[in-house]
């Protein structure tokens, strides 16, 4: 199938049944960052519950498409409409995990209180007791038991590791019971045994609770399982559908113009082999990980 | 005034300070300044913005010479030097973007100019020399009811303001992106943030002089940052610490020939580096015993 087609298919996707609205709508919408074209003509819809993926090589525009949603980043070319409203408009009914490493080593502030933050840190005034602050409080308590994280929440988040920051993130993510989760690389700087139970405490929230989930992710594999559609971005524009389907030798050839191999493991596994993205820049990007 | 001569009876040590006018206003403008601080500087160490707090407090030095040298008395120099600095390092668009948490190279050449216009402004007023030291290294001398009255408002104006602000800056604080993702005015608040870290700066070289902000600005929340992670509790201790420091640096000072400066920071670091070796030593002792390999 060619990335032309699948792209028509998304088009007329966007059509999407009144009973199912689209969560997100990206209409033909195009970026220039610093007088630099970062993507354009990408068209992405996202209904509700539904997990996809976005993957792409580095510097594509995969976090600047997620902030672009939040209305962090202004568009310049075409639409995008969240909730059926603009950009910045439906935020309190989304959570957002960006791309970061960690929190600084030195940071004194308890895990708890992060996510206490995610809940009402938007508020003008200072927490007092009462009736609001001891919802907030019970909130943050089932959030820490959500993600199971009762063990360090109350230690400095600074001193956590990569993977237990990044549980009370997504704890944090979830504090107002978003409708869409917007996650910029979560499974970044896990280990392979935390980036599947990241994975899979992702996917379970997803069902359990009706999310929908936009991802960015390096490795397709800790989330194949789950996933309901993948979003390829490339410079010419997005191409989106079933995992099987857009990552295959055909689609990604056409869509970075470079031969690009999909090989399928016993397993059910992918590796893309000729990747367009530099594994000396990759590596780079993740500080001497294994 | 005539030597003072210490008794240990602490009560009646302070009723005789506190015959003097003087002594009054300074334990009264030290506690007020303690207090502002401690909160801003809770702040300010949260979002390692020191370098701009201790700049801003450098710049109130010429201004508080100039003031001097023009007649308009320093007070009004250290706050409108200050605030201004504060407005043009806000009006930047690079340190916009990077939170002002910039620590470049400009900074410190602004610092070092601060300081020699500073002097120059001390040249140019003719016998004013023994107030350099007061300027760069605080002074409990000479403190008038007008200056405590400036300073109450002052704070009470900043600390209305952090009320109103302090839970969406602190999201700010610690997670930009995602405090703006939540419609949190990230860049508004960092520049609001700058003015009230002007005005505590210009109020805290008033008592400690420039050079030695940070034993109020910084050493008293740090302490309290190592003491708990809870952030109410943490701006509490912060308050206590500072005016503590405040209140036992004016008592030694009163008896002794070293300046105010010099006691405030040697009390405010005395505890931190107790409480920062109390926290290593528990640190320590926890992981000690633990044979490699016991924790997953
Ligand atoms: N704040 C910014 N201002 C200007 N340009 C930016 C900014 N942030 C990113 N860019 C540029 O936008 C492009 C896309 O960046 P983005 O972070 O969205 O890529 P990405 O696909 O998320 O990459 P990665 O896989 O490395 O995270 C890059 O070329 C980058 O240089
Ligand atoms: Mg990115």
């Amino acid at each position: 199938m060619s990335p032309v087609s699948q792209r028509n298919r998304e088009t007329d996707s966007a059509q999407l049944p009144d009973d199912q609205p689209a969560l997100v709508a990206v209409r033909d919408a195009g970026v220039v960052r610093n007088g630099r074209l970062i993507w354009e003509h990408v068209c992405v819809d996202v209904a509700a519950g539904e997990f996809v993926a976005i993957l792409g090589p580095n510097g594509v525009g995969k976090s600047t498409l997620l902030k672009s949603i939040l209305g962090l980043v202004p568009l310049t070319s075409g639409e995008i409409r969240l909730l059926g409203h603009a950009p910045g408009r439906a935020n309190h009914q989304v959570g957002y995990l960006p791309q970061r490493r960690t929190f600084d080593a030195s940071l004194r502030i308890r895990g708890r209180d992060v996510i206490r933050l995610g809940l009402d840190g938007h508020r003008w005034g200072i927490p007092l007791p009462g009736r609001r602050s001891r919802a907030a409080i019970a909130r943050v308590d089932e959030l820490i038991a959500l993600v199971d994280a009762g063990a360090y929440a109350d230690r400095p988040i600074g001193q956590l590791s990569g993977g237990e920051q990044q549980r009370l993130l997504i704890a944090q993510a979830l504090a107002r019971r978003p409708r869409l989760l917007l996650l910029d690389e979560p499974l970044d700087s896990l280990d392979l045994p935390n980036q599947a139970a990241v994975a899979a405490l992702i996917s379970r929230i997803c069902r359990a609770e009706g999310v929908a989930v936009m991802m960015v992710a390096h490795d397709v594999n800790p989330i194949l399982a789950y996933l309901d559609r993948v979003i390829y971005l490339g410079h010419g524009g997005a191409v989106s559908g079933i995992p099987a389907e857009v990552i295959t030798s055909a689609t990604l050839t056409a869509l970075y113009g470079t031969p690009i191999e999909v090989l399928s493991t016993s397993d059910g596994r992918l590796v893309v082999v000729g990747q367009p993205e530099a594994p000396a820049h990759h590596s780079d990007r993740h500080g001497g990980q294994p | 005034m005539t030597t003072p001569t210490f008794t240990w009876n602490l009560i009646a040590d302070l009723r005789d300070m506190w015959s003097l006018p003087f002594m009054v206003n300074a334990f009264r403008a030290g506690t007020i300044v303690a207090v502002l601080a401690a909160i801003i500087g809770w702040y300010m160490v949260l979002r390692r913005q020191s370098f701009a707090g201790h700049t801003l407090a450098v710049v109130g030095f010429p201004g508080a010479a100039a003031a001097i040298w023009l007649g308009l008395g320093a007070i009004l120099g250290y706050f409108a030097c200050c605030l201004a600095a504060a407005l043009v390092i806000a009006a930047l668009p690079s340190g916009a973007r990077r939170g002002y948490r910039e620590e470049s190279a400009v900074i410190g050449a602004v610092q070092a100019y601060a300081l020699a216009a500073g002097l120059l402004f001390i040249a140019l007023y003719k016998g004013f020399l023994n107030g350099t030291s007061a300027l760069l290294f605080g002074s409990f001398l000479g403190i008038t009811t007008r200056q405590v009255t400036t300073l109450a408002v002052v704070t009470t104006v900043v600390l209305a303001v952090v009320a109103g602000i302090g839970r969406p800056l602190l999201f700010a604080s610690i997670d930009p992106d995602i405090a703006a993702a939540h419609g949190v005015p990230t860049r508004d608040l960092g520049a609001a943030f700058l003015v009230m870290l002007a005005a505590t700066a210009a109020e805290v070289g008033q008592i400690t002089g420039a050079l030695l902000v940070f034993a109020l600005l910084v050493l008293p929340p740090a302490t309290a940052q190592l003491i708990t992670v809870r952030p109410g509790p943490s701006m509490a201790v912060s308050v206590v610490l500072a005016a503590a420091t405040v209140w036992v640096a004016l008592f030694v000072a009163y008896y002794s020939p070293y300046p105010l400066g010099f006691w405030l920071t040697s009390i405010a670091f005395g505890a931190y580096v107790a409480t920062a070796g109390i926290a290593a030593l528990n640190g320590w002792r926890r992981r000690r015993p633990q044979p490699v390999g016991a924790r997953a």
